[in-house]
């Protein structure tokens, strides 16, 4: 099933600076994984070395949230989209260094 | 509780013989007579207390609508000074006040603006001393701060209060817009249990802000705060509004209420305010450098080297946006490209680099003598303190 996923600005930068990556999966895991496959560098933001979805990025299926449907079981069809959506803090302030 | 909007004061505080001027009736006659807003509307607007935390991007726009929407008490709360890098998005601040702390110049503006109206300008550093006593005297809490210890910060102590807090936040030209704190609704800490560790923080690279960005994102905020007061529409409790300038797109997520959630939760086990700076893993406003140990270069011996026709190569390690701003004529390498444009560096010759304040330098450094470099050093303090202490025509930025 080919999903699009949503690549969010601060994660743009370890995903060949895409706003999204269509890849084909049954699941979000499998979705996931395809993504950082291709992204290497992606990996470490989105999991912790646990492997679990780290707790400042949440990941939406249209719009569903994966914690309250299978989280990574969560299967997704042709056509749906995953959002990776990171928490950002920015109010007003520039480069902090 | 319903989840359905409440006004933050009912209407019976409407029969205590508040009512408008004839001032006040001409000032406001298009909200008058819309039926949304109306004279009910009105005096709502008229009696509500809101508290703006930051008067930066978000709070800039939030001050100015409010006021001029006739928020009978708006209170502020910063402890910043205006400086020129403001001036390109907080649009409460003109070239005049730069140097005037933010509250001053807020407060005037906005009692120019609204001189019918109360402002509290509280010149504090928001803390979870002062956050309980300050936030009981308000009936909204708007989050426009730039920190994620503040925002758990103003979450957790607005839902120890059961307060509303209209959330808003913005990185480079996304935003997210939200109301958290309703009895039945999420609050930040569903939404994100733990802020990201500071080494996952995007860097300066990665920073900056469209300038309109926050005038979008605020305006949306002072949207949702208008709306809670009169009691009217439906909010953004347990909606995500995400927004998109360069794609031009807002979309919206469901937000659910974490049972488990430490602070809002059914058994909540954070019950009183904590330190967040330490639950958000740093000392103070900047993350800690995790790089350490790393030989470095004064800007005034690097000037004293090169004008004593030492061979030194200069490595900048900043992205090319950054070099078009400004640079010491060094051999472009954006740090996260330099794993596989080492080659173009030669190990034998003595390397100077640096970048914008001296951080990722100091990582390439690390990264470099791992790769066998031996010859390296990081210009201290970057192009900035270049700027101090041996060439000011170079701008800072």
């Amino acid at each position: 099933m080919a999903v699009k996923v949503i690549i969010p600005t601060p994660l743009r930068a370890y995903a060949g600076k895409q706003e999204s990556v269509e890849v084909q999966a049954t699941t979000v895991a499998e979705a996931l994984s395809a993504v950082t496959t291709k992204f290497s560098e992606l990996k470490k933001h989105l999991f912790a070395e646990d492997g679990r979805l780290r707790s400042f990025v949440n990941v939406y299926v249209n719009d569903e949230d994966i914690r309250y449907l299978e989280k990574g079981q969560t299967s997704v069809k042709a056509g749906d989209t995953i959002s990776i959506v990171p928490s950002i803090a920015g109010g007003a302030r520039g480069p902090a260094f | 509780m319903a989840t359905k909007i409440q006004a933050p004061r009912g209407p019976a505080d409407d029969s205590s013989g508040l009512s408008l001027s004839k001032e006040e009736i001409l000032r406001y006659s298009r909200h008058l007579i819309m039926p949304e807003v109306g004279m009910e509307g009105q005096l709502k607007l008229k009696q509500a207390r809101v508290l703006l935390i930051g008067t930066g991007g978000l709070g800039a726009p939030l001050g100015l609508y409010l006021a001029a929407a006739g928020v009978g008490q708006i209170g502020l709360v910063d402890f910043d000074v205006v400086d020129f890098t403001n001036l390109q998005r907080q649009v409460l601040f003109g070239t005049s006040d730069v140097g005037r702390p933010k509250i001053t110049a807020a407060a005037d503006r906005l009692r120019n603006l609204n001189p019918a109206i109360r402002i509290d300008a509280i010149e504090t550093r928001l803390s979870s001393e002062n956050a309980l006593e300050l936030f009981r005297d308000y009936d909204i809490i708007v989050d426009g701060t730039d920190n994620f210890p503040t925002r758990y910060l103003v979450n957790d102590a607005c839902i120890l209060l059961s307060k509303p807090n209209v959330y808003g936040s913005i990185f480079r030209f996304e935003g997210q817009i939200t109301v958290f704190g309703y009895p039945d609704g999420p609050c930040y800490r569903c939404l994100y249990p733990e802020p990201p560790p500071p080494g996952l923080v995007p860097s300066c690279a990665e920073g900056g802000v469209l300038g309109v960005l926050p005038g979008i994102v605020g305006t949306i905020q002072a949207a949702e705060t208008l709306k809670l007061i009169i009691g009217k529409g439906q909010p953004l409790i347990g909606r995500l509004l995400l927004f998109d300038a360069l794609g031009m797109k807002f979309r919206e997520l469901k937000l659910r209420k974490n049972p488990d959630c430490p602070v809002c939760g059914t058994h909540p086990s954070v019950t009183k305010l904590i330190d967040y700076a330490e639950f958000c893993g740093i000392r103070g406003e900047e993350a800690p450098s995790t790089v350490t140990n790393i030989p470095e270069i004064t800007p005034t011996e690097l000037k004293s080297r090169l004008d004593h026709g030492d061979d030194l190569y200069i490595l900048d390690v900043r992205e090319p946006h950054e070099y078009q701003i400004c640079n010491l004529h060094g051999h472009l390498i954006p740090l996260g490209e330099l794993p596989r444009r080492v080659h173009e560096l030669d190990s034998s010759r003595e390397i100077v680099a640096h970048c914008r304040s001296g951080k990722r330098s100091a990582e390439a450094v690390q990264f470099l003598q791992k790769a066998g470099f031996r010859k390296i050093w990081n210009l201290k303090g970057g192009i900035l303190a270049w700027s101090d202490e041996v060439d000011p025509t170079v701008p800072k930025y």
